[in-house]
Order: C-alpha cells, then structure tokens, then sequence
C-alpha cells in the first residue's frame, strides 16, 4: 500500500487503515516514547493518545508538509513531551533519561521482534558509539542540529553530515 | 543544483526525522515530486529508521492494539441492507458464520501455539549450545589426560592403598623429558569436608619429602585428573590427607597410598 492509499483510507476512517497503520508503525513510535518515558504504563497511554491525535487530526496533514511518518513521529514525540511536562517536568529536556535507546535492548524479555532484535544487537554493537548518540539525539528524541551539536561538543556544520554517514552504515546493514 | 551533493549534505535524514522548518519541508517535498531519485533516497532512509527504531520497541500486547480501536471512531465497512427471501438461506449464514467462527479460533490456536514453539525452540537452541561449549571443554580436558597417559616417556608409578585407607590407590605419570607430573586420583575416596590431599616426592636415604601440589577441586574434577609439580629426583610418592591449604610436613597416620618409582 502507498503512503497515498493508505491515507485515503484513513480520512475515510475506514477500520483497516487503523489496522495497516498500527502494524506498521505502532512499533516504532512505542520504541521512541518508550525511550522518552520509561514508565511503561504511561508510554502505553502516550502511544494510545499518539493514535487518537493522528486520528482526529488527519485532515490538517498533508503531503507538502513531509512525510505522514515524519508527521506521526513529530505528533508521537510531542504527545511524549506534554505527557512529560504534565507530571512536572518543566523543561523536558533536560529531564529526559542519559540513557539512549539501545538500553531499550536490555530487557531482552520485553522485545517484540527478537529475530530482528538479535541481528540488531550485533549490529548496534558495530555502530560507533558516536552514532548510537546522534541518532538517539536527533531521531528518537527530536533535538534540533543546534541542540544536539551543542549536547555532542561537535560542529554545528558536521551533525548533519555525521548522521547521514551513520544512517548509511545502517543502510548497508538493512540493505535498503 | 547537483543531485548527489545535495543527498550527502545528509539534509533529507533531517528531513524524515521532521527537524527542518516549515519553508525546507516544502522545498524538499516538491524536490522530491519532482526528482525521482531524491524520492527514492527520501524512501530508503525512512525505511532504515523505521526498522531500527521497530526493532527497539519493548513488548505491545494485542490488548493495546484493541484499546486503542476503541477510541477511534470507524467504519465498519459499509452496511448493507439483507432482504429475507427464507428460513434457510439464513440457516446457511448462521452455520457459515459458525463455521468462520470455528475456523478463525482453530488458526488463532495454531498461530499461538507455533509463535510460542518458536520461543522455546530459541531457548532449546541456546541450552544446547550451552551443552556443546560445556561439552568441548570437557573434551579437551579428558584428550589431555589421554595424551598425558598414552606418552612413550611417563614412567609410571602406581600407588597402593597404605594402613589408614587399604581400598584405595593412585597413579603418577611422571615425564622425565617434559619435566611434568600428573596424578590419576580415580581410586581416591573423596576427601572429607575441610580437608585436601597433598601429593609428596618422596627422596628415600634419609627419607626426605617434598610437597609437589594439592589434589584441590577434587569434587569437581571429574576426570580426578590433577597436574602437580615437577618432582626432579623423586624416589617415591605418596599421598596423605591434610587440613585445607596443605601442611609443611606429611601427616604419616593420614598416609592414603604409597609407590617407589
């Protein structure tokens, strides 16, 4: 199904298209809540509410704008933030946890897709160290180049250029 | 505008991770109408992150999956209306649907089932592998035992069974030419709690002996396979119980087994 398609589908609030986007996408946005909120009761909530907004809201995307993953990314982490700041956290920020996602693996009972996991675990561990921060920094938690050159002590003019270098190892890894 | 350099600037990364502003947003997304293989990198790239970032999702249960449709408001597809020509057209549909019915638990069963088979085959698989490592080191173990016995130049000297323990007996193979020792300790009772034996090199005129090793580990030694220390000059050898970490000088009533070289 094209992005096109299923956003026909959703406008026409149609039950599989919540279907096709939950299988498609559920996992990833729960990976990068959970890895702004650790509690996980409330990293369901968050994703819930993910789904009721883009739901709701669907008629204010649009193409031009990005793509509807990069909007339903942006809606998921804001969700994540408000959620954050409505229990007090005054500058999200700041209080997000020091750990990256990779800590997500730890608990190895808890992962959906342990096949993929496990490549992924030898992989991660090849991934430099530096690469592991700025795709947590800039992917998962949304920092702005500005944001994330200042929290990595590098260049503001080589974020973009590190991240891409990395997202190509990735790549080459997935093969896509 | 160079296609290529504009791709390895990495700005349409950024561009699927939704950090550009409003302006580059637009401009990127009729580039890509516009320019097929920007459209086809702006693909591969969402891709890679998606499956990673998947991949790194913690456990969903379906339960969410059923929540979370609750919340939305949905078509059910569209309703049509059914005219009811006869009774038994709409026994057919009822026993069709328990049919489905029954199909669709039957296949639901099997599913769980195989994805839970899966799991613990993945825990057999590594329990076994554990077995194969744990396996090849004791291999190794009882293949140096074997290649300890079987060389041409061990003189070997068998140890019987002395006054305290008459039943029991032990063998040293001693190689003059690599200079090393090892003790058979198979015909050994088990040592009592807080206690090791201590293996002696023993010179005869005047009988001096030299401690050359403690058999420690014993219980867990399953070969009973011990490796002491070169003996040079050794006239005889013999075993004697001693307290925990070994004594200075042989306990001769704790005298196990004894043999002249």
């Amino acid at each position: 199904m094209t992005q096109e398609q299923l956003l026909q589908m959703i406008a026409d609030k149609e039950e599989r298209a919540y279907t096709h986007m939950y299988n498609m996408y559920s996992k990833s946005l729960f990976a990068v809540i959970s890895n702004m909120i650790k509690d996980r009761d409330e990293a369901e909530d968050v994703l819930q509410e993910t789904f009721v907004k883009i739901w709701k809201n669907i008629a204010s995307y649009n193409e031009s704008k990005g793509r509807f993953y990069t909007w339903i990314l942006n809606v998921a982490r804001n969700t994540a933030i408000d959620k954050m700041r409505s229990k007090g956290f005054n500058n999200s920020r700041k209080n997000l946890s020091s750990d990256n996602f990779v800590h997500l693996l730890e608990d190895g009972s808890r992962m959906n897709s342990r096949i993929d996991a496990i490549g992924l675990r030898e992989f991660v561990k090849k991934l430099k160290p530096k690469c592991i921060e700025i795709i947590n920094l800039l992917f998962f938690q949304g920092y702005t180049q500005q944001e994330a050159s200042d929290e990595l002590g590098i260049p503001l003019g080589t974020v973009k250029t590190q991240n891409r270098n990395c997202i190509n190892d990735l790549r080459t890894y997935l093969q896509v | 505008m160079d296609v290529n350099e504009y791709i390895e600037s990495g700005i349409l990364e950024l561009y699927v991770y939704g950090l550009l502003t409003e302006q580059e947003n637009l401009e990127i997304s009729k580039l890509a109408q516009e320019n097929e293989v920007i459209a086809t990198e702006i693909l591969s790239i969402e891709k890679a992150v998606l499956q990673l970032s998947s991949s790194f999702s913690p456990f969903l249960s379906a339960e969410n999956f059923e929540k979370i449709k609750a919340k939305l408001e949905l078509k059910h597809g569209k309703v049509i209306p059914i005219q009811r020509k006869s009774g038994s057209s709409a026994l057919i549909g009822w026993a069709a649907s328990l049919l489905f019915l029954l199909g669709a638990g039957y296949f639901y069963f099997n599913w769980k089932q195989t994805s839970e088979q899966l799991i613990v085959t993945g825990n057999d698989k590594t329990k076994l592998e554990e077995t194969v490592v744990d396996l090849e080191i004791r291999n190794k173990s009882t293949e140096t035992a074997l290649d300890v016995v079987r060389d041409e130049n061990n003189t070997v000297v068998a140890l019987a069974g002395q006054a305290v323990a008459p039943q029991s007996s032990a063998k040293v193979y001693w190689n003059k030419q690599s200079n090393t020792v090892y003790v058979d300790a198979t015909g050994l009772p088990e040592p009592p709690e807080g206690k090791v034996y201590q293996v002696w090199a023993l010179k005869l005129t005047p009988l001096t002996p030299t401690s050359i090793g403690l058999l420690e580990g014993f219980q867990n030694n399953g070969s009973r396979f011990f490796s002491v220390e070169n003996a040079a000059g050794a006239e005889a050898f013999g075993i004697t119980l001693e307290p925990a970490g070994g004594s200075k000088s042989p306990t001769l009533e704790q005298l196990y087994t004894l043999g002249k070289v």
